[in-house]
């Protein structure tokens, strides 16, 4: 009994001193607090759909994130790892009998090998050469896709696939922990000192090679990375669509989730997830103009653009929170001295 | 022989397609560092200016091509200040800019005209036969004036002052400013003339295509694969780039089983096979280490 108050009691102190001082940390915790909650209060099956896709959408973005926000090697093919791990995970269920739980990490080891058969050649170019050079990666393994329509299936993909659950609640939960933990894996690995090294490469690489660290290697290690969770997203699409189609590969998903993570805000990890959750749940709501629903969409994220350039997130961060000047921990906006070393904030 | 001629002529007009494309998105990379996504969405919007004009209003088709490429001129200038010149400084964000911009237009054009596919008459009728193979007329006047607009702005980036600030904004944007070039007005006015390039593009297409909402999508690869190819902000590379491009889809289409599906595939496969031999692609100069 003792032992369980003890841990309560760390639990309410670790929540009173760290997360309730900040309002971006309540922010988060609501957010997560609203997702697990959701299908017990609303039961709606269409949201409940619309939220798992955007959960698998949301490691996506992250992912991609995780390579191009971080270490700045801009990919405009991420397309490939979503269609590569989706394609893997159909192909071993289907031939190879593995269930759900074993095709997706499988399939997304898969998307890594492409990763590093593509990142290896990569490599040796930079900025807009790279973007424009992984662009073509996806639509060539389309055309093959095409071009074999008996072993892919062709332009109708591969169909009669495993389901991921039975129950369209127990996908949602999958989708939604499955995010929330990889999300977390994900921040923790840009937390670390691996992390700290992909900024350094993208601010400066020739620093960081001068302080004798090999960024060729930490730079496939991000292509390895951002490979197996985008894989891991596109297994779970698969399995939850039950098809693996050539519209993962399209070049309108490669620009999406550019678009979800640059308007989230790059290289944060929450943000991408966080754009993903905003402009597909606003896409849902423009559903009663459904003409104009594309238009307003590309008119919101330009709109949105011309006042916060850095991403919605970090712009929404700013105004509520302020950095202290000397021990630079974040503080709310309206304290007068820094909660941890009382120096006046400005 | 006759599979040599198609070859030939396929590989031409594709080829002088992704040159007129490729140029204009080189020069606005070189002067302003922009990666225009929306580039071929202004062809696009030129190609249905043009249907309008032409069918609708049921003018001459060579007063929607010139009003076209005036009209879409002036909106590539437009999209520029509002949207591109406030955000400069963020390079995510002008990336995201463009796509959004070029889903805009492409749900505007969808809306208007509804997504069904829609076709232009030739301005010239008829064709001739080189050793038993159609050539129609309006196949060669594609290809000759594309040709001459490349060569009109070859004379026009080498001999006029204009032409000499741009070249010089696309060297080094700095000390083009200590010398008193306005380089957000040269930016201005290279984004004009790109999207122009773009506008003739699409008017000297648009009789040998079909249009839908979703055109720009194809060249727009295709023309990215080109700049990468002969080397980015280069615009002999471009040219040269475009042609290979070209050629190298007509060969796949012609010769190689199920080559429709594989045109795309062989020629981006190339680029990368140029790219891992030569970086900076086939003229690229290799930009300082922005740091």
């Amino acid at each position: 009994m003792d032992f369980i108050l003890f841990h309560l009691k760390k639990l309410f102190t670790i929540l009173k001193n760290e997360v309730f001082v900040l309002p971006s940390r309540v922010v988060v915790g609501l957010f997560v607090l609203f997702l697990i909650l959701f299908p017990v209060i609303f039961k709606d099956p269409y949201w409940m759909r619309i939220l798992i896709l955007t959960s698998i959408f949301a490691i996506f973005a992250a992912s991609w994130d995780l390579l191009s926000g971080f270490t700045g090697q801009m990919n405009f093919g991420h397309a490939l790892f979503f269609g590569v791990g989706a394609y893997g995970a159909a192909f071993l269920n289907l031939h190879a009998h593995i269930p759900p739980w074993g095709s997706i990490p499988l399939g997304a080891l898969v998307a890594v090998l492409a990763g590093l058969i593509i990142g290896i050649p990569c490599l040796r170019l930079r900025g807009t050469y790279l973007a424009l050079t992984t662009l073509a990666f996806p639509i060539i393994l389309m055309g093959l896709v095409f071009a074999f329509p008996d072993l892919t299936g062709g332009e109708l993909g591969i169909s009669g696939i495993d389901r991921l659950a039975d129950a369209r609640i127990a996908n949602y939960y999958i989708a939604v922990v499955v995010m929330l933990g990889l999300g977390t894996i994900m921040w923790k690995i840009t937390d670390s000192n691996i992390g700290i090294i992909f900024h350094a490469i993208r601010e400066d690489e020739v620093a960081v090679r001068a302080a004798g660290i090999n960024t060729t290697r930490y730079k496939l290690l991000a292509f390895c990375l951002s490979g197996f969770f985008a894989g891991i997203a596109g297994g779970l699409y698969a399995h939850f669509m039950r098809i693996a189609g050539p519209s993962t590969l399209e070049v309108s998903m490669s620009f999406g989730v550019v678009i979800w993570a640059i308007f989230g805000g790059i290289a944060s990890i929450y943000g991408p997830i966080g754009g993903v959750f905003v402009l597909n749940i606003l896409l849902e709501f423009l559903r009663f103009w459904e003409d104009y629903r594309m238009l307003m969409f590309a008119g919101v994220v330009l709109l949105t653009l011309l006042f916060m350039p850095d991403g919605l997130f970090p712009w929404l961060r700013d105004k509520i929170e302020k950095e202290c000047p000397r021990c630079k921990i974040r503080n709310i906006a309206w304290r007068d001295t820094c909660r941890v070393c009382t120096a006046p904030l400005d | 022989m006759n599979l040599v001629i198609d070859i030939v002529i396929s590989g031409l007009i594709s080829g002088s397609v992704y040159a007129l494309l490729a140029i204009g998105f080189s020069l606005i990379f070189g002067v302003a560092r922009i990666v225009n996504i929306a580039h071929t969405a202004f062809y696009m919007v030129a190609a249905y200016c043009i249907y309008y004009v032409s069918l609708k209003m049921g003018l001459h088709p060579v007063w929607g091509m010139l009003l076209a490429i005036v009209l879409v001129s002036l909106l590539g200038m437009l999209c520029y200040q509002l949207f591109i010149n406030p955000i400069r400084e963020h390079e995510g964000a002008v990336l995201i800019a463009t796509i959004a911009l070029a889903i805009a237009f492409q749900e505007i054009v969808s809306i208007k005209f509804t997504g069904t596919y829609l076709s232009v008459p030739s301005l010239i009728k008829g064709y001739f036969t080189i050793l038993g193979v159609k050539v129609f007329y309006q196949q060669l006047l594609t290809f000759c004036a594309a040709v001459l607009v490349m060569a009109v702005l070859w004379v026009f980036l080498m001999r006029t002052r204009l032409g000499l600030a741009i070249r010089s904004t696309a060297q080094d944007r700095e000390v083009a400013n200590l010398m008193g070039i306005n380089e957000a007005r040269v930016a201005m006015f290279v984004m004009g003339i790109s999207v122009g390039l773009a506008a003739f593009a699409g008017a000297v297409v648009v009789p040998l295509t079909v249009l839908e909402p979703h055109m720009w999508m194809p060249p727009l690869i295709m023309m990215m694969a080109v700049v990468v190819l002969g080397g980015l902000g280069s615009l002999k590379g471009s040219f040269t780039g475009a042609y290979i491009m070209g050629f190298a889809q007509a060969l796949v289409v012609f010769l190689a089983p199920m080559g429709a599906y594989l045109k795309g595939s062989v020629a981006l496969s190339i680029m990368i096979v140029v790219l891992l031999i030569r970086p900076e692609g086939l003229f690229g100069v290799a930009f300082e280490e922005e740091r």
